[in-house]
């Protein structure tokens, strides 16, 4: 089977990116509410990603 | 001051929200391919069959549930439940022999996530598809 080499940005990105879908869709009641609280919840992803990061950059010394 | 009673919610029959939900496990999305929720359904297969996949070109390990201490149990048993709550995703990759060991590696350790994830996901999937077959969301 193919084997997928992903560093940890893009893992989380393409994790960020299925559960954001599977959030709107399931939470939201009109298109219009899923596809603005998909791209939210992804931005929120992405944010939290950079922030940790960088905390853990810091905290590393 | 007396607080009000909220009105009870009539029970739905069994069988009005069963196959819905039966179907949303077996398989990704077909809960609300049923109830002729196609966009969403497909949607939602996609994002959650897409994780599974990808979880295993990741080569993430399946959990099996252990006995011993509490936290090995909790573990354990929580990721077999995610895992299994993929429905056929997970059963017809246990009946073609997958059976990838715990290995270190972040790529592995993210397959891992992404396997359980996918399951989680779909019980989600699956809570909305009894909302919607039981009348309590459009």
């Amino acid at each position: 089977m193919f084997k997928m080499n992903l560093s940890h940005f893009e893992a989380a990105l393409l994790f960020a990116l299925f559960t954001s879908v599977v959030l709107a869709v399931v939470t939201k009641r009109t298109d219009r509410d899923r596809l603005h609280y998909g791209v939210y919840t992804f931005a929120c992803f992405v944010v939290a990603l950079f922030g940790l990061g960088w905390l853990m950059y810091f905290g590393h010394g | 001051m007396a607080k009000e009673k909220e009105p009870k919610q009539p029970t739905v029959p069994f069988g009005a929200w069963a196959p819905a939900v039966g179907l949303a496990w077996l398989i990704p999305g077909g809960g609300h391919l049923l109830l002729k929720r196609t966009g969403r359904g497909v949607l939602l297969m996609l994002a959650i069959t897409g994780m599974f996949l990808c979880g295993l070109m990741m080569r993430g390990a399946m959990f099996q549930p252990q006995s011993g201490d509490i936290l090995t149990i909790l573990i354990n048993t929580g990721g077999f439940i995610g895992d299994v709550a993929s429905g056929i995703l997970y059963l017809l990759s246990s009946w073609l022999g997958y059976a990838q060991p715990d290995v270190a590696g972040h790529v592995h350790d993210y397959g891992t996530k992404f396997l359980v994830t996918a399951g989680l996901l779909n019980i989600l999937a699956m809570v909305d598809a009894f909302e919607i077959a039981s009348g309590r969301k459009d």
